[in-house]
């Protein structure tokens, strides 16, 4: 069976040579196409398509300003089909065709290059390069924000104290949650704009307060993390100080809120001494610490929700929220907490203790049982901690990390009431509650009561109200933070007595 | 660090300070007297004949009957095998070629002129397109064009420029740049401003119409006439910029078409060699990647100065030859170039990235560093010796050339 071989010429037609090669090679690439190109007749690519078998009589006049298509097909209808092929590639001008990926930076240098004007780098790799990266922005002068955990804590210290020496703030490392000038950064909200500055060694209690503060109608000038470990004595406070000297030197926050752990005593010296120092007021809330030997110019917190509300001047928050009007008895005693927020743990932990309740926890505050503790205890967990998020997610990304736990505690018949947790905002999962919902599924129609709170605003890309209304719609008693939800899980349990 | 980055300060300066002027064409034989018979310039870093790529060989077997150093090619290939020839890389002699690079006695080369250090580099005249002696080809009609670049266009183009005081480059590139060339594989808009600058020079010292004529036309025949020149022009920037102790920039990449080769300014002459990859491209018809012989020619000049696929934003079309190809996206290439050098050209700029100046001095750091290999624009040959080119494309220069050079300047300032 011989060729059939097609060409046509269009006079005075150009286009660039690549474009011509990308569209021969769709054309040859036609089914019952043997060789196909479409080319400028000048006499080196004549030469070539005459190499190619792919020249007739049709373009023995073509000149370098035509275009010759030459077709080799098995047959004529093929190499009809791919003439008229061509001939709307030709004929069609197709715009952008290519995914349309802007160019990103894949360096610091690069990035510092496309943006002079910024002054932070958000450090986001695995641990072991943490450091190095940390560094390489330090020396750019910028601040550091370190999202990265398994940094060693000699590589903090020498972090910190290059970065001291240069003015600059490392927040971090494992530093979850920063609102600098309005704009969160890793976990965080988009709450109001304000005159309260937050100074946090942990990132879903910055997270609790911020919103709080700002449902409360205050708003935040920034929320500064420090890393968990800064307010150990290795550390020595470094970022919290320099923190505390920024946000007292900033015209626009007036009043500072620190949470923390309890620090190391000698750290907790200096920087209960340099709060003194300050003309402005101040909230502590070292979370599990029950007192605090504190100045004039600063007041301790038990919980989050207390911290909010004095930073707020003492304004009541959620005073509509009756827990006994809302509190349905327990079907049996226990409480089972399962949070995605380590701080928000502490607190309910904080608050059973102050009610006199015994509560056992992986991540047990001072006074608290660990969890392997013989005992017959509340339990509250926190999944957020590293035994649950050793190769997977953090559970306020992938929310599916607790549906094994909410599963054990439902069939759990000592479990009366399960007290969770709903972190939204930057960084967390894009529909928690939904997510929760589904993962409960007929269990909503069980006895065992299920409480919970949403962490966020209605102005972050979930929608607090939203998340709200798809946990009532499923029969969640859903209480206003966090704390509120811990005196509702005791009001049940107590109905249980 | 603060040594390297002085000496990479110093490195950039001397790149930006270059003033290459096209000043003349001469005989090899004239422009490297170190040059002598039976000696054969390559493309690349050293190579021996039983390492050499099939263009190459082809190549070679070609310019030895040139030479008149054996009766046919079969003779040549045969002579070569047995050492009749001594092979050196181009970069050994001041010189460049593009492709298989073949630089003898007997061919004309073009001599550019570094005003502000007073050195020369070389390159042979562009053949033009089809079947040539750079990709390989060696047939008799590669020959005849050889010999007519050899008696009567490059004696002409040399009688040219000798009446006047050159053609300065420097701004030439920067028109260029602005009308669609990144002097790699888009040389149109150069090659026409160079024939404009040319051409009443040629006219002025012709003594045959007929051959002026023959000589107009085949530099307007081929839009890749000025690669040559701005090869020379690149070996004439980079040359100065060698040896500065502790600098780790790039002064030259070149491939023999079986090994990439690169050489940096604080080791030396030395070469930190890795196997060629393969380009990603486009194909002639009749023609397959299956057809394509590996990377090849000393043209990665061109990168080294910041221009080919360092300039690709000033081509947009060039981006087709990779992936989807968009040509919108043309100026990413240019833009991930940056993060690998020192810094940018002010004079040579690409108006649709807003100016941005091309990326200067590839930092062999930075390429570390980042991952990121430098992007070569490139022709591809066929791998069998004789055929000549089958496609274009892009390739990345091998990572572990800049593994290697990053350990000796290591060492070479005293770091173990």
């Amino acid at each position: 069976m011989s060729s059939t071989i097609i060409n046509e010429v269009r006079r005075g037609f150009y286009l660039d040579s690549v474009a011509l090669m990308r569209f021969s090679r769709a054309i040859a690439s036609l089914d019952g196409i043997e060789e196909a190109a479409l080319m400028m007749a000048s006499p080196s690519n004549r030469q070539i398509m005459a190499d190619a078998g792919l020249l007739d009589a049709t373009s023995d006049g073509a000149e370098g300003g035509d275009l010759i298509i030459g077709i080799r097909a098995v047959n004529a209808e093929a190499a009809e089909t791919a003439r008229a092929e061509a001939n709307l590639l030709l004929d069609t001008p197709t715009g952008a065709q290519g995914e349309g990926q802007s160019w990103r930076p894949k360096s610091l240098r690069a990035a510092v290059k496309a943006r002079p004007d910024a002054n932070l780098a958000l450090i986001s790799v695995a641990g072991d390069f943490a450091a190095a990266e940390a560094r390489k922005a330090l020396r750019r002068g910028l601040h550091v924000m370190m999202f990265s955990d398994n940094v060693s804590i000699a590589d903090e210290l020498a972090l910190k104290r290059e970065a001291q020496s240069l003015g600059l703030l490392v927040m971090g490392p494992d530093c979850g949650t920063a609102i600098i000038n309005g704009t969160p950064l890793a976990f965080a909200n988009k709450v109001t704009d304000g005159d309260i500055g937050v100074i946090g060694a942990s990132g879903t209690g910055t997270q609790e307060i911020t919103c709080l503060i700002s449902q409360g109608g205050g708003g935040i000038s920034h929320a500064i993390g420090v890393g968990g470990r800064d307010l150990k004595d290795e550390i020595g406070g470094i970022t919290t100080l320099m923190a505390l000297d920024a946000l007292d030197a900033d015209p626009k926050t007036r009043h500072i809120v620190l949470i923390s752990k309890p620090p190391a005593a000698a750290v907790a010296a200096r920087v209960v001494e340099r709060i003194a120092a300050s003309q402005k007021t101040f909230t502590v809330c070292f979370i599990g610490a029950e007192s605090w030997q504190l100045p004039d110019n600063a007041s301790l917190a038990l919980s989050l929700k207390a911290a909010a509300e004095q930073a707020l001047g003492g304004r009541a928050l959620f005073a509509d929220f009756q827990a006994g009007a809302l509190a349905q008895p327990a079907p049996a005693a226990k409480v089972r907490g399962l949070f995605s927020g380590g701080t928000l743990c502490a607190e309910v932990q904080t608050l059973f203790k102050a009610a006199g309740e015994q509560v056992m926890s992986n991540a047990a505050i001072p006074g608290v049982l660990d969890l392997a503790a013989p005992a017959d205890a509340h339990k509250i967990i926190d999944l957020g901690s590293d035994e649950y998020t050793q190769g997977r997610p953090h559970p306020m990304i992938d929310p599916s990390v607790r549906d094994q736990a909410l599963q054990d505690a439902i069939k759990d018949k000592s479990v009366g009431v399960i007290l969770l947790d709903v972190v939204i905002g930057y960084g967390a999962h894009n529909d928690p509650a939904g997510h929760l919902v589904d993962s409960l599924g007929t269990a909503l129609a069980g006895d065992t009561l299920i409480i919970a709170s949403v962490t966020g605003t209605d102005a972050d890309p979930q929608n607090r109200r939203g998340q709200i209304t798809k946990l009532q719609a499923a029969g969640i008693l859903v209480a206003p933070c966090n704390a509120d939800a811990t005196v509702l899980a005791l009001a049940c349990i107590r109905l249980n007595r | 660090m603060q040594l390297i980055e002085n000496a990479n300060q110093e490195a950039v300066t001397r790149m930006l300070s270059a003033d290459p002027v096209l000043i003349d064409v001469i005989p090899a034989s004239e422009a490297i007297p170190a040059l002598k018979d039976h000696m054969i310039l390559h493309a690349g870093p050293p190579v021996a004949w039983a390492d050499m790529c099939g263009p190459m060989q082809g190549a070679i077997a070609g310019i030895a009957v040139f030479e008149g150093w054996a009766s046919d090619l079969e003779d040549a290939a045969a002579k070569a095998a047995t050492g009749a020839f001594d092979f050196h890389p181009n970069h050994h002699f001041d010189a460049v070629g593009p492709m298989t690079g073949m630089t003898t006695l007997s061919q004309p080369l073009m001599v550019v002129e570094n005003r502000t250090y007073k050195n020369r580099a070389y390159c042979a005249l562009n053949e033009g397109l089809g079947k040539v002696m750079r990709f390989g080809g060696n047939d008799a009609s590669v020959l005849a064009r050889l010999a007519w670049l050899r008696d009567s266009f490059g004696p002409a183009v040399g009688r040219a420029l000798r009446s006047g005081d050159g053609i300065p480059l420097k701004h030439l590139i920067a028109r260029g740049l602005t009308m669609g060339d990144e002097m790699h594989q888009r040389n149109v808009a150069c090659s026409g401003l160079l024939l404009r600058e040319l051409a009443p020079a040629l006219a002025r010292t012709a003594d045959d119409n007929d051959e002026l004529a023959k000589a107009l036309a085949f530099i307007g025949g081929n839009d890749q006439f000025f690669l040559n020149v701005a090869m020379a022009m690149g070996k004439s920037i980079m040359d100065p910029v060698r040896n500065i102790h502790g600098s780790s920039i790039v002064t030259a990449m070149c491939r023999n078409g079986t090994d990439f080769g690169i050489r940096v300014s604080g080791t030396g002459d030395t070469w930190f060699t890795a196997p060629v990859e393969m380009p990603e491209g486009l194909y002639f018809p009749g023609f397959t990647e299956a057809d394509a012989n590996p990377d090849m020619g000393d043209s990665t000049i061109v990168e080294t100065i910041g221009l080919g696929g360092f300039a690709m934003g000033a081509s947009p079309a060039v981006a087709g030859f990779v992936g989807a190809g968009a040509a919108s996206e043309a100026g990413n290439f240019t833009r991930t170039m940056s993060e690998i050098a020192a810094g940018e050209n002010p004079e040579w700029t690409i108006p649709a990235m807003d100016y941005l100046g091309v990326p200067t001095g590839i930092d062999i750091r930075l390429v570390l560093e980042t991952g990121l290999a430098p992007t070569i624009n490139t022709g591809i040959a066929h791998r069998e010796p004789g055929v000549g080119q089958v496609g274009a494309g892009v390739v990345r220069a091998p990572m572990k050339c800049f593994e290697g050079a990053l350990i000796a300047l290591a060492e070479s300032v005293g770091v173990k």
